[in-house]
């Protein structure tokens, strides 16, 4: 049953199965774990970005193609649940249109990329998504009439999702179970459930197709497999699943901006997450975006005090100052792509393989 | 020898024919078509001028990369990140040298941009063989990796600017003189500046065609281009070459900082991120590794990215990725496709 869930794809070490392990109860109980709005706000954080860095992770890690519009796609989910949430009423038919014009653009628009660029040169990718994703972080802050520019979108969510619903008349295990909860689970059931859709996916005969272009393209196709058609879908599937993630983050804070979803920083801490947790294979995703946004949440705190204590030096209390996050985050970026090709989860099951 | 096989006069005959004209046609055909919807010729004549300034930056700035990339098959992301290095390198003379910007003489104008322009290249020239050995040699043809390293090489770059000179951007005087615009007649009006850029730009390009076409390491390097196995085989260091031309594209990014900074009066360290995104475009339209390509696709891009402000600005936003799509859909290799052996 466990198998067939995980599509036969199992973590393959024991140090890895435990920490999926904690990450999932975690992150399923997370509402009577842990007290107070910040812990669940990183709980749904996390749910977010391991579907969003999943869906990274089959282009990058199983097809081995760079996309820079990974965000964009994030931020057209994030859009389409936004605009139709404010400009109509905030019910359930509003939101399904967002959400189903939202998925229908993301696929339009990669497949229309991957038919542009991938036809010719897989890194023509790199470079079209670049252009196209900077160009339409431009245009969502210069039309300001339909994305708010600048300020971004609030809007109000339905009824069932708002902290003044209660579910239940008592609270349980003494939490009183609210909208918020309601979201967070409905965020947590999603992300499962793309995870696994993606997991399945990647470990089909599709999924196997994938793999082989990534290590050959050209005897892939001389296999009788169209590299660009594979491709191209992977890359749709993928943009499907971002802004999927994107529909589930504008949900969870009721707001939508340039900075939440369309900054360039996202992009780069979706890359981070995907190679510290190791490209090709899913389970990197977890791992890599639960460990990165824990950093982000409570490093710069750390970076904070370093930079206080160094005041007195020349350089260092800038160096160590928590504006200056993306740098250190550059530098070990830099690093694992030399030194950690496969990752955290690469790492582990080499040890396990080892040991066995 | 080819010498012996072809008389010399054929020979001349086989090269001028190589030369593509169509593509060339074309960036005039945008030139004159604009006219007409533009309407008022002396708009038309400043429309014109900025562009090509501005097309002269791009070229000077993408030149390396496409140059890089034809060599080595090397993508180098970082690449932005020089044209930010250069521009920010210049406050290192322009913040001692305040008096001779303010001064109205061309001479200690001149003379300062040229220092800017020397530093610049020094420091970006230099920066760019470090950026070489630290951060692409160990991925050689290695393209996932290539692009992600270097990606993440221009992030801490760019963060370093921010450690060094702040986060905030900081603003640059045009020296006295280059300020203003010349007048011909009695409406067309021309910023002096852009017509200096368009100069310097028009020497850089006289330059590199003169290194390309009429030296031996330019004859190297073409060839390297086309079929780097064989110019390994007939006994020279590809390697070398190559990093002479990363450090010679890099200094060129420095340079097209500078002009560039001048140009916007206001220095981000996210600039050459911004800038990378014109360069990618213009040297995909262009054909990647192609030098003319890069020219004339920057010429292309940047006229009527111009001519669209002005007609519609809305549509100024996309003008450039509808122009990049329309080229493939043309030519999906670019305008001079390099042949590959």
């Amino acid at each position: 049953m466990l198998a067939r869930l995980l599509s036969r794809d199992l973590p393959r070490s024991g140090a890895l199965s435990a920490a999926l392990l904690v990450i999932l109860i975690g992150l399923a109980f997370a509402p009577f774990l842990f007290a107070g709005a910040q812990p669940l706000n990183v709980a749904a954080k996390i749910c977010v970005f391991v579907l969003l860095v999943a869906a990274y992770d089959l282009l990058l890690g199983y097809t081995g193609i760079v996309s820079f519009a990974h965000t964009m796609f994030f931020g057209i989910g994030g859009y389409g649940v936004a605009i139709a949430l404010a400009r109509f009423d905030a019910g359930w038919g509003a939101l399904a249109l967002g959400i189903v014009a939202a998925c229908a653009l993301a696929g339009a628009l990669a497949l229309v990329i991957g038919l542009f660029s991938l036809r010719v040169r897989a890194i023509f990718f790199a470079m079209i998504t670049l252009a196209v994703a900077s160009v339409f972080a431009v245009l969502a802050s210069q039309l300001s009439g339909i994305t708010g520019g600048e300020d971004g979108l609030n809007y109000r969510v339905p009824e069932l999702l708002r902290p003044s619903f209660r579910l239940f008349e008592n609270p349980v295990f003494g939490t009183v179970v609210n909208g918020r909860i309601v979201t967070y689970y409905v965020v947590f059931a999603v992300a499962l459930a793309g995870f696994l859709v993606l997991l399945r996916i990647v470990n089909s005969p599709f999924g196997r197709v994938l793999q082989a272009i990534r290590e050959n393209d050209f005897r892939a196709e001389a296999l009788g497999y169209p590299v660009v058609v594979y491709r191209s879908i992977a890359s749709v599937i993928s943009a499907v699943a971002a802004a999927l993630a994107g529909i589930l983050l504008a949900l969870w804070l009721r707001y939508t901006g340039p900075d939440t979803t369309l900054s360039f920083t996202i992009m780069i801490d979706v890359l981070l997450m995907v190679v510290i947790g190791g490209m090709g294979t899913l389970y990197g995703a977890v791992i890599g975006a639960t460990l990165m946004i824990m950093a982000e949440n409570y490093l710069q705190v750390l970076m904070g005090r370093l930079s206080e204590a160094t005041a007195g030096l020349p350089l260092l209390p800038a160096l160590f100052s928590p504006d200056r996050w993306l740098l250190w985050l550059g530098i070990l970026f830099v690093l694992s792509v030399y030194f950690f090709p496969a990752g955290i989860v690469g790492r582990l099951r080499a040890g396990a393989a080892r040991n066995s | 020898m080819s010498d012996a096989t072809i008389p010399a006069k054929e020979e001349a005959a086989l090269a001028v024919a190589r030369i593509d004209w169509i593509p060339i046609a074309l960036t005039v055909g945008i030139a004159l078509a604009a006219l007409p919807l533009v309407g008022s010729f002396p708009t038309w004549v400043t429309l014109t001028v900025a562009g090509l300034a501005m097309g002269m930056m791009i070229f000077i700035m993408a030149s390396g990369l496409t140059l890089v990339f034809g060599l080595m098959d090397v993508i180098n992301f970082g690449h932005g990140v020089f044209i930010s290095v250069g521009a920010y390198v210049s406050l290192l003379v322009l913040w001692p040298l305040a008096g001779w910007v303010a001064a109205p003489s061309v001479v200690l104008n001149v003379s300062v941009l040229l220092l800017c322009i020397l530093v610049a290249m020094a420091t970006t020239g230099l920066f760019g063989w470090a950026f070489e050995r630290v951060i692409v040699r160990p991925v050689y043809g290695q393209h996932l990796k290539q692009i992600l390293v270097t990606m993440g090489g221009l992030i801490v770059v760019e963060q370093l600017i921010h450690v060094f000179w702040g986060a905030s951007p900081i603003t640059i005087a045009l020296p006295e003189t280059f300020r203003g615009a010349f007048a011909f007649g009695p409406d067309v009006v021309v910023e002096r500046y852009r017509v200096i850029v368009v100069a310097v730009g028009l020497v850089v390009l006289a330059g590199m065609l003169l290194v390309l076409g009429r030296t031996r390491i330019g004859l190297l390097v073409r060839a390297g281009v086309e079929n780097p196995e064989m110019v390994e085989a007939l006994g020279y260091h590809i390697r070398r070459l190559f990093i002479g031309v990363f450090v010679m594209g890099s200094a060129l990014a420095g340079l097209g900082g500078v002009m560039w900074g001048f140009y916007q009066q206001t220095l981000t360290a996210g600039m050459g991120m911004q800038v990378l995104v014109l360069i990618f475009i213009v040297v995909i339209i262009g054909g990647l590794g192609s030098i003319g390509g890069c020219f004339i696709g920057s010429l292309i891009v940047a006229l009527v990215a111009n001519y669209a402000a002005f007609l519609e600005p809305k549509i100024a936003l996309v003008s450039n990725i509808a122009l990049m799509l329309i080229v493939l859909l043309w030519r999906p290799q670019g305008l001079y496709p390099v042949n590959k052996h």
